[in-house]
This record gives C-alpha cells, structure tokens and sequence, in this order.
C-alpha cells in the first residue's frame, strides 16, 4: 500500500546550519533526504516510518569534491554521476568510480549520493566495500560540534551506525596512497547491470618480492554490513601467493563471513562464489 | 500543504502540495500531463523518466518540493509547435514504439544520452539506456532507432 504524502512533513532550510539547528531540536526526530532514491521507494511502499523530513538535496555545501596532494574529501551530498565523472577518482580510487557505475540506472546515479549509501547502511550497498578497502574517514557534524572517525566502525548492526540523531554525515576523506597498488572490484548478481549484489569483493594489494606486502579487502552481503575482510588479509600477509596460501585464504573467509538465504541468492551461493572472486583476484596479483 | 514554483517545458506554473508528493504525481495529478508513465514506482524501470535541470531523474522518486525552482521537461516538452522531435521520429520509422509505455522515459533517456555523448557507441547506447525497461520490443529496435536519431540530430538544417 503506498503511503499518503499528506501525512508527512518535508522542510528546505536554506543553509548547513540551517538544518543541524531543525536535527537538534525538540521537534524530531527529522531524516534527511538527499536523492530520494531509497527514501521515496520506502515512501512508494508504505513502509517510511519516520514522518518529518528535511531536505539536504540542495545544500552546495556537501556537494563538493576536494582533492590535495595526500587527500581527497567528498562532500556527503556528492552524487553516483559525479563520481563517475572525476578525474582523480578514475586514476586514485578506481574500485570508487567502478561501484559508482554499478550502482543502479544513470537516472538513479544523477540523484543518489554517496553519503545516503552510507547511512542507509545496506550490507548489499555498492560503493561501501570499496570505501572500506581505501580506509576512508567520516566526518560528523552536528549543532554542537563535529567528529572525524574511521568509516571501520561506523557500522554497528544490520542498518545501524553510530550516527547520532542529530548528527549529519559531512562528508568521506581517503587518503591518495593506492596508486601503487592492484585494484580488484567485482559484482556478481542477477544480471550484469541493474541488479543488486548477491556478492561484491574490492580489494587493493601490493606485492614485493613475490610476497603480498599489504593487501586490503572489502566486501558487501557476505554478513549483517558491509566488511573488511581483516582474518583473510592476515592470512595472506607476507605470503606468496601458491595454491596453499589461497586455500588458506579461501577457508579464512569462509571462517569470517556469515551469508544469508535471502531473496537474491543462498548463504552457500554467496560463500563459494566469494571465495572464488578472492581467488580470481590472487591469480591477477601473480608475477 | 506548500506552494511549489516551478518550469515545466517552458511554462512557470505555481502548484499548491504535499511537500512529499511524487513529482510524477504532481506531473500527471496537478499539471494534467499523462504522457509521463507509472511502472514501477521504485526507480528500477524508467518509465516515469524526465529531466529535471537537464539531469535525467525517475520522478516517482523526487519529492515535489525538491523540484521547486527547477526546470522539468516531459515528453510533452520534446516535441515543438506539434512536430515530433527527430528522435520521436526515429522511433515510429524503426519500430522501437510498440505499447507505449515505455516509450516517453526512453525518448528522454535517449534526449539525455545524445546531449552528454553526441556520437554514443552501442555500448554507451546500452549503458545509457539500461535504467528503462521495455518489455515489447527485445531492445533491438530501440537500440537501432537512437543509431538513426545519431544521424538525424547531427543534421539539423536538412530535415
């Protein structure tokens, strides 16, 4: 059943400022919305439980790409089409703007942002692996102060994070150290395009001297949010990479991950075909 | 209930709404123009496809109040002075219309894609369409009506 739109309340408060002031007040509590693209399906469905929203579409202030020598900082409000179009997402952060691609039609990919794939903290969700494998930091902000934290812990549950009600997530800062390294991304789904992950892998790693020297693993619906997979990666730490280390990493992920039977897939799909786009990346890190 | 001030193919209107109304509602509902289509409701089938500020959007998922301010433009705003548009030309001569429903969202999404990539490859053609599901046609005669609207919009004085 679709909602009645009558019943809800959507404010645009011109400034930032503006709309942490209507976050911290008593009259919550309010979500933001940027794109819509989850929010008004929700909407569509009859399944929007929150009544008063406030909208942070407009805001040029978290629609910003900024980049420096060491870092690159991405407003919140930053979209899927912006990404893809970045030059120094292309060159630095790859895995970024090839999840940004998959991430629904271009239609979606013109309204939704990165920070809304964030908060609405699906562990099927695109571009968050990625953001785990380059070690990304948040930036909070609130009325009364803000606070930086690595992305690792910004997931607590299935759909939950450690945003405060009447915080807003500003903005994402990856540092600009993985030109060096191999990039694997891959989304196995229904269909190439258009279709959610029943499994997605990206990871980073640098080999020396035939041994992996650093390797970074981020992966999406292997459990309740999106992970880094950290018991697979010491696995392989200063490892060659042979058929041992490989089985050895493919049972570290089986042991770390806890797919589900779902409507998209089955928690047995997902576990060997997640093993099987580990291994495919470790036969590319081959000399 | 707000007041939503906005340009819809040329034209300022000022709509009286919920503030959360799908602008697709607000479109068919409030401004009368039917030409754009429900399918889904849920952004996977582009039927509901305008642009909104040159951007292509499925508008059963923009809020009406977002849209204040901005500039729609429908399948009613492609045409001019009730002549097809040469990409609505090609898709009656190749046959990439048959039900109709999807047809509106796909001559946007194809408006779209011409005006970022003038020359998109097949590829590019595909990609740029895949967020408009069709289910009549196989996509084939879709594909082969935007390679003649290719051509026919790089000539603009000889039609």
């Amino acid at each position: 059943m679709r909602s009645n739109p009558s019943h809800y309340e959507l404010t645009t408060p011109a400034t930032l400022e503006a709309v942490l002031d209507i976050l911290a007040s008593d009259l919550g509590p309010y979500t933001p919305i940027a794109g819509g693209t989850e929010l008004m399906v929700a909407l569509g469905a009859g399944r929007l439980a929150t009544r008063k929203l406030v909208s942070i579409n407009h805001l040029q202030e978290l629609r910003f790409i900024a980049t420096t020598p060491e870092t690159l900082t991405l407003g919140s409000g930053t979209t899927f089409t912006d990404l893809r179009k970045d030059p120094v997402i292309a060159t630095d952060f790859s895995l970024l703007s090839q999840a940004a691609s998959w991430t629904g039609s271009i239609a979606n990919q013109n309204r939704g942002t990165l920070g809304g794939n964030i908060v609405n903290a699906s562990p099927a969700a695109d571009s968050l692996p990625a953001l785990l494998a380059y070690e990304a930091e948040l930036t909070l902000v609130s009325a009364r102060a803000t606070r930086t934290i690595p992305y690792a812990g910004f997931h607590l549950g299935y759909k939950k994070t450690i945003l405060r009600p009447d915080e807003l997530l500003h903005s994402i800062t990856l540092k600009r150290d993985f030109r060096e390294y191999a990039h694997y991304a891959r989304k196995v789904g229904t269909r190439n395009a258009q279709a959610i992950s029943k499994v997605a892998i990206a990871a980073l790693a640098r080999l020396k001297d035939g041994l992996i020297q650093d390797i970074r693993i981020g992966a999406a619906s292997l459990r309740d949010r999106p992970i880094r997979l950290t018991a697979t990666e010491r696995v392989l730490q200063n490892q060659p990479i042979t058929r041992e280390t490989i089985a050895a990493a493919r049972a570290a992920l089986t042991s770390e991950t806890q797919p589900i039977d779902d409507i998209r897939s089955t928690a047995k799909y997902r576990a060997a075909v997640a093993a099987n786009l580990l291994e495919e990346f470790l036969h590319q890190l081959k000399p | 209930m707000t007041q939503i001030t906005l340009t819809i193919n040329g034209e300022t209107k000022t709509i009286e709404a919920p503030p959360m109304k799908r602008l697709l509602d607000l479109i068919r509902e409030d401004l009368h123009l039917t030409g754009t289509k429900e399918g889904c409701g849920e952004g996977e089938c582009g039927s509901c496809s305008v642009l909104m500020n040159g951007e292509l959007v499925n508008s059963c998922l923009v809020p009406a109040l977002q849209a204040n301010g901005a500039r729609i433009c429908t399948i009613e705003g492609i045409s001019t002075k009730g002549r097809l548009h040469p990409i609505q030309q090609c898709f009656l001569e190749r046959g990439g219309a048959q039900c109709g429903i999807c047809t509106p969202g796909m001559i946007l999404a194809t408006h779209h894609l011409l005006e970022k990539y003038p020359q998109p490859t097949l590829l590019q053609i595909q990609e740029g369409l895949a967020g408009n599901l069709c289910r009549c046609t196989g996509y084939t005669r879709i594909f082969d009506a935007v390679q003649q609207a290719i051509l026919k919009t790089q000539q603009p004085t000889n039609n």
